[in-house]
């Protein structure tokens, strides 16, 4: 066995303290799927994970899994950082012959967890996306870019953001975050 | 002089005095003013000197429109131009100096440019090109230089203290302006339901109507404010925002608002200013209108305001600009603010209303109040220099002889009004010319439109022309409605409130003041106070052929300062007009850019300063390398450790170490910023076949090959080494800088050209830390590490294998970018430090010695190995480089193959890479040129080639370079000169170099020592 202590996800530990938290997540399992996303396909996929396939922009889970939209044409599956060997091996089987590309990233990506009251705001200064709360509700997801990087945003619920970005800025990530979160950055609009 | 009343004050809080300095001079206002009302408290009537002329200037206006009052603003690290004192709310403790002059305020230097006026006319700096030549080096370009600018720039050494961010926010409806026009739109809107953004650019709520009065719902205008302010704040689909400005109107419905956060309490703990970037449905535009001058002889005097903004000052902030006040006009409004003087207790000698038919109903209130009003009268000039000391009165219709000299300190002046129509302007809104009133207003049947070719702009208000009270609320009413159904809604009609104002007698346009004015009094009456932009300079311009509102704004610089001609636009549009005998509305205007006013250049940058500024890429080990003392090379935006030098060791000693230790012993170098793209599916070896000039699809399982990709003109990209993983998958190495590129130029070709194709890209380059272990020693290593067989029966050269390596899963290639042994070890990123350390750590019996990207380049160049960007730079062929075997003779197709079959890419005697050798040994000057014989048609020198890279190599102990010369592998063992770096410049006489043309695999020509 590996030492899992071997194991180091980008600013593992980081966390600070503004209008809003910002935490770094510890190393996560992230499996990419590309495939045309076809009745068939959303079937199969279903039936092997024990969860349906979510709908475009949405995100869908069982425990610790959980199944990203991405694009029209792929799917980021979360799992424990451990998991993924079994997990890569049973898809490998389930969709041999597919025209299907599968790819561990879980070390590619950086996953950080923002919280508060003041979440919306905040995030509202890095991003074009939209944080009005009819428009971003709790379990959707969207890709759009944090300042000057590219970014995923999942909503886990109303005070909770889940961002990923690609692991090489996730200082960057963090900083910008930090600093967007800073004292007096509240701006009221989405929060009164 | 003008000073505080005793009382009054609709936004002062006299209870909270606050101390600032102006030029100084320790003054105190109090909390709600404006450093302008604050300077007029204090009597400090002179404010700045202009920008040309250095005339003596005071306040003009109380608003974004003010020309004159720009101020110093704040000392060190929150020190800034240009501010505007109308503009600025005054807080404790604020630092203030006047701008442009020398050696004081007061006895300034350059007013002797006045004097000159006679040879400062319109054009005058494009007629300092004309003759004679030799003045413009010497006399034009440094005085003219000197001269220009009305601010100080801040200290090249200071920084801006303050923090700055963007905010993005989507909304059905914003309206801009929070004047009553403003309140009501939104308030009709927002009870349609439509989601509704209001924002005012000031610190108040309700524009102009509490001063200028009337009534509206039975009430007077500050409670029908404070009334719908409350009514707006309590619905749940309503946003309002003070101090927020709408900066620019642009494609799409984007807005850009400027939110001066702490302007008004700096050092708060927040940003400073904020950049709304709103996506809006629609826009309702309630921008108000601007107060015209009246141009007549010494309109800048200081003294003369703006007569409404006279009156803000005394409603407003209780300050009066005089205590005797001329009132001179041409419509009604003017007479407004003699009333409000009168009834403030001070003196209206006269209202100069230059009608022949003087006012309405409001001249009746003036001269029962027994103020003497003087119809078809005119100034022919101001009186005074520093201050106004009197007018002389003239007839309007004359040349300006004098009929009377009245003694005032004060001159309010009306020359009517003109809407805000810059954000409607901003993205393709046309005006029409309104006669009435005489201004531009938006027509809407040619409003801006949208992605869907609809109009998502409405102006309403006094910004539609819509002046007087009850028209205004009406309008208003009317638009939030209509606003409201565009975005889909059905809203019912929506009556305005009723109000009332006194009825208003015509205007009648005034451009110049006396209509014939003599030559004397044109050259001193001043459309653009900024630019310093007169009556006579416009006229000019039109007797010297300026027939275009565009050519004669840049000819005469009018509307070209940083209030983009606000007050002088209309005014030197008529004046224009009337030279060229042609309608105003055919004359036009010219174009309203973004922002409205200023904004900060910090606001811009938002966070992307400082530590921010660029994401900086890392790879798993950046912190072992900084912590080594790595000094930092910048590849795209990774930081690569070019080497590392040891305590006391200079750069160059440190690449020869790191060099002689890889060669000599053992080497290790991060290569995790490498691309690596999965290509995976049923076509992705025909695919690869396409993006690579060497046959991909026949590559066995397990084996990897050196690949060049070009683009479709056949010009060398990007190469790589390409792997094959499975049946339908390969990994692609790209270059550092290369990685995103290449993804994007392989999706797009799948995407837009090979969509039927089945191939899957996905970009891996952060799923891996990548190491080279390179030299003698490598494989010695990797078995004290264990875990995998890596001899070279099971892991030949160009063979890769899945395995384990000191318990960590790894996958193992056998290439080499140096010549050596080399082993590149791909890890899950997220190990990559731990393993780095193994590495580390294990190697020290061998000396492992990390290198940086320099000693990467010097053992590439001694093997002969190019490098995307030295040896190509986007004009070279593969062919160029010697790379003929890269490139597949089977294939019918590749991406670049037609255009390397171009006349020009077969010709033969194109530049072809060679090695380089110095007879003397020394290293040859980088991006130096080879010499030819004779000169070209521009009479410079011919050349036949170039150095593309060239080192100190210390394993062969001498300089080496690579270069292209012209037909230069057919020229073996020739000697040729290339431009030496240091060239002596008292004679004429070419410094050279001299190289014998080599074969460019300077060490091991055979590959032995890499596939041991």
């Amino acid at each position: 066995m590996s030492d899992p202590s071997d194991v180091m996800a980008p600013m593992q530990g980081a966390r600070s303290e503004g209008v809003v938290t910002v935490e770094a997540l510890p190393a996560q399992g992230q499996i990419t799927l590309r495939c045309d996303l076809s009745d068939d396909f959303r079937w199969k996929l279903g039936e092997t994970l024990g969860f349906a396939v979510p709908e475009p922009l949405g995100a869908t889970s069982d425990g610790d899994r959980a199944l990203l939209w991405m694009s029209p044409d792929e799917l980021l599956l979360l799992c424990p950082y451990d998991a993924v060997p079994t997990l890569m091996a049973q898809l490998g089987q389930v969709f041999d012959g597919w025209f299907i590309a599968i790819a561990d990233v879980s070390d590619a990506r950086a996953q950080f967890r923002i919280t508060g009251g003041h979440l919306r705001d905040v995030l509202a200064k890095l991003t074009p996306v939209d944080m009005a709360p009819q428009a971003f509700v709790p379990g959707m997801v969207r890709r759009s870019r944090l300042a000057q990087v590219a970014a995923g945003y999942w909503m886990r619920d109303a005070d909770t953001m889940q961002i990923f970005v690609f692991r090489s800025v996730a200082e960057y990530a963090f900083g910008v975050l930090t600093l967007a979160a800073g004292a007096g950055g509240e701006v009221g609009f989405h929060v009164r | 002089m003008s000073a505080r009343l005793t009382t009054g004050g609709r936004f002062t809080d006299r209870s909270k005095q606050l101390g600032f300095s102006f030029n100084g001079k320790r003054l105190t206002g109090y909390a709600g003013d404006t450093l302008a009302s604050a300077l007029l408290a204090n009597d400090q009537i002179l404010v700045g000197r202009s920008y040309k002329f250095h005339r003596p200037r005071g306040i003009v206006a109380s608003g974004a429109e003010e020309p004159n009052a720009l101020m110093h603003l704040g000392s060190g690290n929150r020190f800034e131009p240009d501010q505007r004192a109308t503009t600025t709310e005054l807080f404790d403790g604020l630092v203030s100096e006047s701008q442009n002059h020398w050696p004081s305020l007061e006895t300034d230097v350059g007013a002797i440019n006045a004097r000159l006026a006679r040879f400062l006319p319109a054009g005058f700096y494009y007629k300092t090109f004309l003759w004679p030549r030799g003045l413009w080096k010497h006399l034009y370009e440094p005085v003219i230089r000197q001269a220009a600018g009305l601010g100080r720039a801040p200290d090249a050494e200071s920084r801006d203290a303050d923090r700055y961010e963007h905010f993005h926010v989507h909304v059905d409806l914003l309206v801009i302006g929070g004047g009553v026009a403003g309140l009501m739109a939104a308030k009709t809107a927002a009870e349609a339901g439509a989601q509704v953004l209001l924002v005012e650019q000031t610190a108040h709520w309700g524009g102009r109507a509490p001063v200028d009065g009337g009534i509206i719902d039975s009430m007077d205008p500050d409670a029908w404010v404070a009334q719908t302010v409350a009514a707006l704040e309590a619905m749940p689909n309503v946003r309002m925002r003070l101090r927020l400005m709408g900066a620019a109107v642009q494609d799409h419905g984007h807005v850009l608002g400027y939110e001066r956060v702490s302007d008004h309490a700096p050092g708060s703990a927040g940003p400073r200013h904020r950049l709304w970037r709103i996506r809006a449905r629609q826009v309702i535009a309630a921008t108000g209108a601007i107060e015209r001058p009246l141009s007549f002889a010494g309109n800048d005097v200081p003294g003369v305001m703006l007569a409404a903004a006279m009156r803000d000052y005394v409603v407003n902030f209780g300050v009066i600009p005089g205590r005797r006040t001329v009132v001179v006009t041409n419509n009604d409004d003017g007479y407004r603010t003699a009333i409000c003087l009168v009834r403030a207790g001070l003196e209206v000698p006269a209202i100069l209303d230059a009608r022949p038919y003087g006012g309405g109903k409001i001249a009746d209130e003036a001269r029962a109040l027994g103020i003497r009003i003087e119809p078809g009268r005119a100034v022919s000039k101001v009186l005074g220099t520093r201050r106004v000391t009197g007018v002389a009165s003239c007839l309007q219709i004359g040349e300006g002889s004098s009929l009377e000299d009245i003694p005032c300190d004060a001159v309010a002046m009306s020359g009517g009004w003109s809407p805000v129509v810059h954000l409607w302007s901003h993205t393709g809104g046309k005006l029409m010319w309104d006669e009435a009133g005489a201004f531009f207003r938006p027509d809407p049947e040619r409003a801006p439109t949208g992605a869907d070719g609809l109009p998502f702009v409405l102006a309403c208000g006094a910004a539609n022309g819509a002046l007087a009270l009850p028209e205004t609320l009406r309008c208003a009413a009317q638009t939030g409605v209509d606003a409201a159904r565009r975005l889909g809604i059905k809203a019912a009609d929506a009556a305005a409130p009723p109000a009332q104002t006194t009825d208003e007698s015509s205007l009648m346009p005034v451009w110049i003041m006396p209509a014939k004015a003599r030559a004397d009094l044109r050259m001193k009456a001043f459309l653009d106070y900024q630019n310093d932009v007169k009556v006579s300079d416009v006229q000019l311009a039109a007797r010297e052929g300026y027939e275009s509102v565009e050519h004669t704004k840049r000819y005469t610089t009018l509307g070209m300062a940083s209030d983009q001609g606000k007050l002088s636009n209309i005014n030197g549009l008529g004046i224009l007009s009337d030279a060229l005998g042609k309608p105003i509305p055919q004359v036009g205007t010219t174009t309203f850019r973004p922002p409205y006013t200023p904004i900060s250049f910090g606001v811009i940058a938002g966070e992307a300063r400082g530590e921010m500024f660029q994401p900086l890429r890392r790879t798993p080990m950046q912190d072992w390398h900084a912590a080594h003392g790595a000094a930092w090379e910048i590849v795209g935006q990774w930081r690569r450790p070019y080497c590392y030098p040891q305590t006391g060791e200079s750069k160059r000693d440190a690449v020869n170490r790191e060099i002689n230790a890889a060669r000599g012993s053992l080497g290790v170098l991060d290569a995790s910023t490498l691309g690596k793209i999965l290509v995976k599916g049923p076509d992705a070896g025909k695919f690869l076949d396409m993006m690579y000039t060497n046959m991909m699809s026949t590559l066995p399982v397990g084996k990897c090959r050196y690949g060049l990709m070009c683009n479709e003109n056949g010009f060398l990209m990007d190469d790589g080494v390409v792997v094959r993983l499975t049946g339908d998958s390969w990994l692609c190495h790209t270059t550092s800088g290369g990685a995103d590129h290449v993804h994007a130029h392989m999706e797009n070709w799948l995407q837009c050209e090979w969509w039927d194709w089945k191939v899957y890209t996905v970009n891996l380059t952060e799923q891996y830390a990548q190491i080279a272990v390179v030299g003698p020693n490598a494989r010695k290593l990797l078995e004290k590490l264990g875990g995998m067989d890596v001899s070279k029966d099971a892991l030949p050269f160009l063979q890769w294998a899945d395995g384990r390596l000191a318990d960590t899963p790894v996958r193992v290639y056998r290439i080499s970018f140096s010549g050596e042994l080399c082993y590149e070890i791909a890890i899950p990123a997220n190990r990559g430090r731990a393993f780095w350390d193994k590495l580390i750590q294990a190697g020290a019996e061998w000396n492992i010695t990390p290198y940086g990207t320099e000693a990467l380049h010097v053992m590439r160049a001694e093997k002969g190995f190019i490098m995307i960007g030295d040896e190509s730079d986007g004009t070279v062929i593969p062919q160029d480089l010697g790379l003929g075997w890269a490139i597949s003779k089977k294939k019918t197709d590749y991406l670049g193959k037609r255009a390397q079959e171009r006349p020009d890419m077969v010709r033969g005697n194109r530049w072809q890479l060679v090695g380089l050798e110095t007879p003397d040994g020394s290293v040859l000057p980088d991006g130096a040129y080879a010499v030819a014989a004779g000169k070209n048609a521009n009479g410079q020198r011919n050349v036949q080639g170039r150095v593309t890279s060239t080192y100190y190599s210390p394993t062969l102990t001498r300089g080496i370079a690579m270069g292209l010369v012209e037909n230069g592998p057919g020229r073996m063992g020739e000697t040729i000169w290339f431009t030496a770096e240091e060239q002596e410049h008292t004679t004429r006489k070419l410094s050279l170099v001299e190289a014998k043309i080599v074969s460019p695999v300077f060490f091991d020509p055979k590959g032995e020592k890499q596939d041991v």
